[in-house]
């Protein structure tokens, strides 16, 4: 699905996190929104999932425009850095949730969900993890399972807040290449804030670099290594 | 060789020592003598001094007062918790102070606030007077002043645990379609419940043992409106030293239970809380 992002600005009481960002992404794309911390990164990611609201402008899911709808509503799925597993429950419990919680008439019975969670627990590559509790897995394995949650929906936009950010570097490398095969098979649309260089570079079709709530540019990996529209990318990419 | 966090044996001995020679001081020796003093005269003068028709009245307006004051404040507690915790708005510092309130006040002066509130020269006393509605010196008064000293137990319990737990799961809960509902049922309750049943525990205690508040709204009516508290300072001002150390020691009992009750769900659940990692 596309999403384009129309002029947004928000400011948290007097200081502004976004000056104004436009952006345009095709469907199926996989974009890095990349910057140093307080770069008004985050802040778009959740201003995009409806977690935050923006000042003024607007946003755009498929060429409807998604601004005012409720995050329930968005139909996406969202990554949280540090995971935000319900720790209260199982694995298996974790990735339903988003099921058990639908309106009676729309939710699939016990049987299906259970498939469902199975389906899941195997596409991120945990399978038979579903009793565990999220705090007897590793780092790596609760971010599968955040995963597998966000997608229990089928959600056709794939949101994820710095997904790495907390693990080690060999468990990012091997995440990483099970995120982008997901994201292939899937079909989905992904955004994913991070601020490290090497990954944004590696993992997605588009780059945009942001710094000071503006995007200073928007292009695939290639083109901005070739041509640093300014300064300050030339800085933070080389 | 010993760990660097590993005391000298003597040390250990010692502080373990000084720790429950001094909980025997103040607590174990006092509430000894408690019951001691309730059966000096024997199991049948101790079962005829809680018989007492006044005694099991003061038990009951005591249970009663708890049975409303407990799950009013619990759901008081819980939204006042969750408001501050789990959002930003004006005047939350001023919410966090007036939650404080009833801790920093005595309870005299609880008590006199519904006094001049509800007393017969009161703001609303006249009013309440002229409809036939009598709240000072009466049940309503007692479960008021009584809901107004336990009013931050649990809210106070909550608040930095909720802060603590910070709001992603809730977010989480959000993006995966829940509602406000569904989400504080799911993922908030579950993840305080804890600490709410301590908060809880601690406000049915205070509930029943507060003293200083139900005094001045009660009237002392004997049989009518004497908590058990109260009772127990009626009857040894009377020097009737059995009856009121019976009742206190009844007092004391229903503590204990409530404290036994905590350590038995405690216990039970000790997988889920390991789990959980409270």
């Amino acid at each position: 699905m596309t999403i384009t992002i129309d002029t947004l600005v928000k400011t948290f009481g007097t200081s502004s996190a976004l000056n104004g960002v436009s952006l345009d992404i095709a469907d199926g794309a996989f974009v890095a929104l990349l910057g140093p911390s307080g770069s008004g990164k985050t802040t778009l990611l959740r201003i995009i999932a409806g977690l935050e609201a923006a000042d003024s402008g607007h946003v755009l899911f498929g060429g409807e425009d998604v601004t005012d709808r409720a995050v329930q509503d968005r139909g996406i799925g969202f990554v949280f850095q540090h995971y935000a597993l319900f720790r209260h429950m199982t694995v298996a419990q974790n990735i339903a949730f988003g099921l058990t919680v639908m309106k009676r008439r729309q939710r699939p019975g016990k049987a299906d969900i259970a498939a469902r969670v199975e389906e899941l627990l195997g596409l991120v590559q945990l399978p038979g993890l579903g009793e565990r509790f999220p705090s007897q897995l590793s780092g790596g394995q609760r971010q599968r399972v955040a995963l597998a949650r966000a997608l229990a929906r089928e959600p056709k936009i794939l949101l994820l807040d710095e997904p790495f950010g907390a693990l080690d570097t060999k468990v990012r490398r091997e995440l990483r290449v099970a995120l982008r095969a997901i994201h292939d098979r899937v079909g989905l649309t992904s955004i994913f804030v991070t601020h490290d260089r090497e990954e944004a570079f590696a993992l997605a079709d588009k780059v945009a670099i942001l710094s000071n709530g503006r995007i200073e540019q928007y292009g695939p990996p290639s083109e901005i290594e070739r041509a640093p529209a300014s300064e300050f990318v030339r800085d933070f990419v080389i | 060789m010993r760990a660097a966090t590993t005391e000298p044996r003597a040390v250990r001995a010692l502080l373990i020592l000084i720790a429950i020679g001094w909980l025997a001081l103040v607590i174990l020796l006092p509430l000894f003598a408690v019951f001691v003093q309730a059966f000096e005269k024997g199991t049948g003068a101790f079962v005829d001094a809680i018989l007492q028709p006044d005694a099991l009245a003061s038990i009951r307006l005591t249970l009663l007062t708890a049975a409303i004051v407990v799950p009013f404040n619990c759901v008081f507690g819980i939204a006042a918790a969750w408001a501050v915790a789990k959002h930003d708005f004006r005047g939350r510092n001023l919410l966090v102070s007036l939650i404080d309130l009833p801790f920093s006040v005595s309870p005299v002066v609880a008590g006199l606030m519904f006094v001049l509130l509800f007393g017969a020269n009161g703001w609303f006393g006249p009013w309440l007077m002229a409809h036939g509605i009598r709240i000072m010196f009466a049940v309503p008064a007692i479960v008021i002043a009584t809901a107004f000293v336990t009013f931050p137990y649990v809210a106070r319990e909550l608040i930095p645990l909720m802060i603590a737990q910070g709001r992603a799961e809730e977010e989480a809960a959000l993006t995966l379609g829940a509602n406000g509902f569904q989400t504080f049922w799911h993922v908030t309750l579950p993840n305080i419940r804890w600490g709410l049943l301590y908060g809880v525990l601690l406000t049915n205690a205070r509930a029943m043992g507060e003293f200083g508040a139900v005094s001045v709204v009660s009237g002392h009516i004997r049989g009518l409106t004497n908590t058990m508290p109260l009772h127990v300072e009626v009857l040894y001002n009377e020097y009737n030293f059995v009856g009121a150390f019976a009742v206190a020691s009844l007092l004391a009992c229903l503590a204990l239970v409530t404290l036994g009750a905590k350590t038995l769900l405690e216990w039970r659940h000790r997988d889920a809380l390991a789990a959980t990692g409270h």
